[in-house]
């Protein structure tokens, strides 16, 4: 039974390589043609790899990207005194931090924030030479643009956490860090100094579509690997011309749930889903501060808080504006819990 | 009315697990089958109890209607592994009971439905994850745990406030690790599912009067962009592994969480940052 589930490819067979369809433009050439074979990713999926297009966007935006990881590495090792195993240890706490709110969303000097802006400055600019990368190559192909707007829906939420709401907020310290821990430190501050995000409905909404979008992928992609033996994968023949494959995937939904998707509308739930769990993600940001300061308080005014019995011990009253700094604003401690002297200090700069 | 103009000819009688030919049958578009009946029973019993908690104000310290305060909650601990009255946490166990009932029953539903269109049982399996995530929720951690009172409410906002408290519980759940690693696959099925179904779309519908694309359009997009396309059965076993593991994860980061690891999680750290490599 279990050669019929279709979860690796068991026989491999490889022509000659594929160039690729032609393109409109041609001033730039695909390198690395036409490819070579891997036979470990053809045993999930194309073995096929490169060639890839050399555009002089996408050259443009590894450059300003990797001069963007470029500060944010040097300064981590600033952090430690550039000593290099201390880079290792303490690589998940390091952070590149946003000037602090006094400097307003003035340039800050270089050593207290200014590196951030330039290093977000630099990734911004990387990430949107990637996005207009992704539009040209799909109109040289003759393709729609929804990668690129789908693309372009995430970077409204990179925007929204790093850029539009410092600016409805006044401050560049509003913003993410640039760090692995520092910026889940950001995400659980955010939502403790404005009351619980949870409470916040454009963050409800986001988590479902987030929620959603998983769901909606195991559903689609189990549906469609059940029906592969019947060539259920040639998504785009199945939608223009539906054989059997395509029926029984709208048959297993409608008898099951008693509604059905066809081969293309299912792309279109799947692409709407992913789009507005950043676009409603951006929505709850942008308007947590700027326009609700406190998402607990919001919830008990419109009466969605639930009145809890005794049994549970009275929730510790709500953060008023201006009682906390910024947790994660403030220098890091010179230790960390559980570690004296030496071992837990970290290094000399700060 | 409710079938597809090509449905009849796969309506036809074969392919239960349970009961042979007597519930092989349709009502309207769905399949009732043996699942099927005791899916609505245990839908129908559950949901009814979470009325009945809701109009006796179960969970609340007074009655309300408001849908998103309803809270029908666990027993508190003290009741441990024990049965509860039913107004303390007693309609949560048999709402407990009644949805595993109904979650299992579906998985079965959607096996007997998969024998009976000759697919393969990858939805089954995947909603079994989920089923998973559930169990692992509401009964395995609590086992575990000693007390049915860690199992989380059922209420829009209480089990909101549940994940909250329990997070902040072990200080900051971010630095889960086992936490971490699930967010980065939920993250990357979401990025997953983006690209895939912009790509599908892009293929379907191209500018103005321009011809359908086809796959090898598909590969040479992200071949072009990215230097490797996975290919259209790849990407559909790329999108059932991130999904599954976003599950499973999940799972596996609350499991660990009390029965296994009772501290901060941020003092979980301190291994990596007592290594004798750095002295």
């Amino acid at each position: 039974m279990s050669e019929y589930q279709n979860l690796i490819t068991q026989v491999q067979v490889h022509g000659p390589l594929d160039p690729g369809v032609a393109a409109e433009d041609s001033e730039w050439a695909r390198v690395g043609k036409p490819g070579f074979i891997s036979r470990l990713l053809g045993r999930i999926g194309d073995a096929q790899v490169g060639p890839v297009w050399l555009g002089a966007l996408g050259i443009a935006s590894l450059v300003f990207g990797l001069a963007a990881i470029e500060i944010m590495g040097l300064w981590f090792l600033y952090q430690v005194d550039w000593n290099f195993m201390e880079f290792i240890r303490l690589l998940p706490w390091l952070s590149l931090d946003p000037p602090s709110p006094a400097y307003g969303l003035g340039f800050p000097p270089m050593m207290e924030g200014g590196w951030w802006l330039v290093a977000g400055g630099f990734l911004t600019f990387s990430i949107i030479l990637w996005w207009l990368r992704m539009y040209l190559r799909a109109r040289a192909l003759g393709l729609g643009t929804h990668v690129a707007w789908a693309f372009a829906a995430a970077i409204f939420l990179y925007l929204v956490v790093g850029f539009i709401r410092p600016i409805l907020m006044g401050s560049w310290g509003e913003a993410v860090p640039f760090g692995l821990i520092s910026h889940l430190h950001w995400t659980a501050g955010l939502s403790m100094r404005h009351g619980n995000l949870f409470y916040n409905p454009f963050h409800m909404l986001s988590i479902v579509f987030f929620y959603g979008s998983v769901l909606l992928f195991a559903m689609h992609a189990a549906t469609i690997l059940a029906t592969a033996k019947m060539g259920g994968e040639r998504e785009i023949d199945q939608s223009t011309d539906p054989g059997t494959a395509a029926e029984r995937t709208m048959v297993f939904w409608r008898w099951t749930m008693g509604f059905n998707a066809n081969m293309e509308s299912i792309h279109r739930w799947a692409y709407w889903f992913a789009i507005l769990t950043v676009l409603t993600g951006g929505i709850a940001i942008a308007i947590t501060g700027p326009v609700v300061d406190n998402w607990y308080r919001w919830g008990l005014k419109h009466g969605i808080v639930p009145d809890y019995p005794d049994v549970y011990a009275a929730p510790v009253p709500a953060v008023q504006p201006g009682e906390l700094e910024a947790p994660y604003q403030t220098a890091p401690p010179m230790t960390y819990p559980g570690l004296d002297g030496a071992a837990g200090t970290m290094g000399g700069a700060r | 009315m409710a079938m597809l103009n090509f449905e009849r000819k796969y309506r036809v009688r074969g392919g239960t697990l349970v009961g042979g030919d007597l519930f092989d049958f349709w009502v309207g578009p769905f399949y009732v089958g043996f699942f099927g009946v005791t899916t609505m029973f245990f839908t129908l019993v559950g949901t009814l109890l979470i009325i009945y908690g809701a109009a006796v104000g179960e969970g609340l310290a007074s009655q309300s209607w408001n849908v998103w305060q309803i809270n029908i909650a666990p027993p508190p601990l003290e009741y441990g592994l024990g049965l509860a009255p039913l107004q303390e946490g007693g309609l949560w166990q048999i709402i407990t009971v009644c949805a595993v009932g109904a979650f299992v029953s579906w998985v079965l539903r959607q096996a007997e439905i998969s024998r009976k269109l000759g697919m393969g049982y990858h939805v089954p399996v995947a909603y079994g994850a989920a089923v998973l995530a559930y169990v692992t929720l509401v009964i395995v951690r609590p086992l575990l745990m000693g007390a049915w009172g860690h199992g989380f409410p059922y209420g829009i906002i209480s089990h909101l406030d549940w994940v909250s408290n329990v997070g902040y519980q072990y200080l900051n759940f971010h630095y889960n690790p086992v936490h971490m690693v699930a967010a980065t696959f939920f993250f990357t099925t979401i990025l997953a599912l983006g690209l895939h179904g912009g790509l599908i779309l892009s293929v379907l519908s191209p500018p103005k009067g321009e011809p359908i694309k086809t796959s090898e359009h598909e590969n040479t997009y992200f071949r072009d962009t990215i230097g490797y396309s996975i290919g259209a059965i790849g990407i559909h076993r790329l999108g059932l592994f991130l999904a599954l593991n976003s599950g499973i994860w999940a799972a596996l980061c609350i499991v660990v969480s009390g029965p296994f690891w009772t501290s901060g999680w941020p003092e979980w750290w301190n291994w990596w940052l007592n290594l004798p490599l750095w002295f």
